[in-house]
């Protein structure tokens, strides 16, 4: 079986706008949740999120790519133009057609959907803009970066809810594996953060009004954020062979479902997606110090989690460092597993772990070491990043230092 | 119907049983109603009463709307109702 090489990253999100921003930010346990700032916000009873700070989209876009691009596509091309450009990858010739495209994502173009509704319905127009549907297709995103860049192999977009970015990089790495392309672009991308988005997420009663605190035993629920991380992954013979450098080792993915309850997450079924992942990489739960949660600060699923990592690493569990970063970004729902997995690089290359931040009280029920508010360096030459979502579909993925 | 009445109803639709068998003494897990079911009752309630309820299902007990058992959602819908005139 082929190993896969990841030599590029991009990204933009709420911490930064180049990777190189990001890592500052997550070293430096910099929040990005703040007051939401959109239409209608007034009418939500949780108003707090984490928004991509600054950004201009006329800046990046011109006015006929505008018109067709949705908010979460143009994240994407913005962090799958970094990915390349870090890569050196040129995809004239031979490797365009032998390169594909998976992205993750969860809502489609959620404020095009809102925008349209509310002309037709709300202001009872009869007519939408022509571009409306390829602006809120989920595969908008794909469809996109595979234009911009020729890449002409196995492309679209993977949908399970919080674990869509995970799913679609493990799927990514299973394509180089198996022989199916030498390169993939992958990662995720997800921009929520409308009125009608975020109404729905309020009416299930598990956001935060106030911060988003994961395995504190003051947590008081989620936070929504917005952006997209992209990868390039290459097969190990391909990077090498043109003397690339190497950001790390995509080595392991497990997946599962929980088959048991649509919102309530299981501590079975993620345990096994943790065990799959390990044993996919060949590495013993020794080899591992850093897991990178889910974390999303709800009561249910941080217990769960902590539970399943605890069961999954035995009595390595206790020197483990477990970190969820939507402390600071928020949860990017079909994004998220990719901007995390930026926290597994940087604790890889720079051995610096990102710290969970708003930590406040520990938890019984949360009895890892959780790096509470502040980075800690650490020598990780492995790591994994988990992703349970909505539905019981778990994804885990595990790196390995290059 | 007595506010009292209609919340039992609405209750009882949840719990897929006759509005007799729901007894003011019961929670909501003795009818079976796990938190999906609790989220969408509070749902009906406040579609019912027109009334906004203050309730985070990460912590039930730390919200001011007391759900322990049918009797409590009912004087808490009361309150609610009284608040609002």
């Amino acid at each position: 079986m082929r190993r896969v090489a990841i030599t590029g990253a991009g990204t933009i999100n709420p911490l930064g706008h180049d990777v190189p921003s990001t890592y500052a930010a997550l070293r430096e346990g910099c929040g990005a949740i703040g007051p939401l700032r959109f239409r209608d916000v007034e009418r939500l009873s949780v108003r707090i999120g984490a928004h991509v700070q600054g950004y201009d989209e006329a800046a990046h876009f011109s006015r006929p790519q505008l018109v067709l691009y949705d908010r979460f596509t143009q994240f994407a091309l913005l962090a799958a133009t970094q990915a390349v450009a870090q890569s050196g990858l040129s995809f004239d010739g031979d490797l365009g057609p032998r390169t594909g495209v998976i992205l993750g994502n969860s809502g489609g173009g959620l404020s095009t959907i809102d925008d349209s509704y509310r002309a037709v319905y709300a202001e009872g127009k009869n007519r939408v803009h022509p571009f409306t549907v390829p602006r809120l297709m989920a595969n908008a995103a794909s469809s996109a970066v595979s234009m911009a860049h020729g890449l002409q192999g196995p492309s679209f977009t993977v949908s399970s809810a919080c674990a869509s970015s995970n799913h679609a990089i493990g799927l990514a790495a299973q394509m180089i594996r198996a022989g199916a392309a030498d390169a993939m672009l992958t990662g995720g991308s997800e921009a929520m953060l409308c009125f009608g988005g975020l109404k729905a997420w309020e009416g299930l009663r598990v956001m935060s009004p106030e911060a988003c605190r994961p395995f504190s035993a003051n947590r008081s629920g989620m936070v929504q954020g917005e952006g997209a991380a992209v990868f390039v992954l290459e097969s190990w013979d391909h990077a090498t062979a043109r003397g690339a450098e190497i950001l790390a080792e995509l080595a392991g993915f497990g997946m599962t479902a929980d088959a048991s309850d649509i919102v309530a997450p299981s501590v079975e079924g993620a345990e096994r997606a943790i065990r799959a992942a390990l044993a996919d990489a060949s590495l013993d739960p020794e080899d591992v110090a850093y897991v990178n949660a889910h974390g999303t600060g709800t009561a249910a699923n941080d217990r769960t989690e902590c539970a399943a990592v605890a069961r999954a690493f035995g009595a390595q569990a206790d020197r483990l460092l477990i970190s969820s970063t939507k402390s600071m970004h928020g949860h990017l729902i079909g994004g998220t597993g990719a901007v995390e997995l930026l926290a597994c690089l940087m604790a890889l290359r720079e051995g610096v772990v990102a710290p969970t931040i708003g930590w406040e009280a520990p938890d019984p029920d949360c009895p890892l070491d959780v790096v509470p508010n502040t980075a800690r360096e650490a020598r990780v030459t492995a790591c994994l990043s988990n992703a349970f979502a909505f539905g019981g579909l778990n994804a885990v993925l595990a790196l390995r230092a290059a | 119907m007595t506010t009292r009445e209609r919340v039992i109803a609405i209750i009882a639709e949840q719990a897929l049983l006759q509005p007799s068998d729901v007894g003011e003494e019961m929670t909501l897990a003795d009818l079976g109603i796990d938190s999906l079911g609790v989220v969408e009752s509070i749902y009906a309630i406040e579609e019912a009463f027109d009334i906004s309820v203050p309730f985070n299902a990460n912590d039930p007990k730390a919200s001011e709307f007391d759900i322990s058992t049918v009797g409590s959602i009912v004087r808490a819908v009361e309150e609610l109702l009284s608040q609002r005139v």
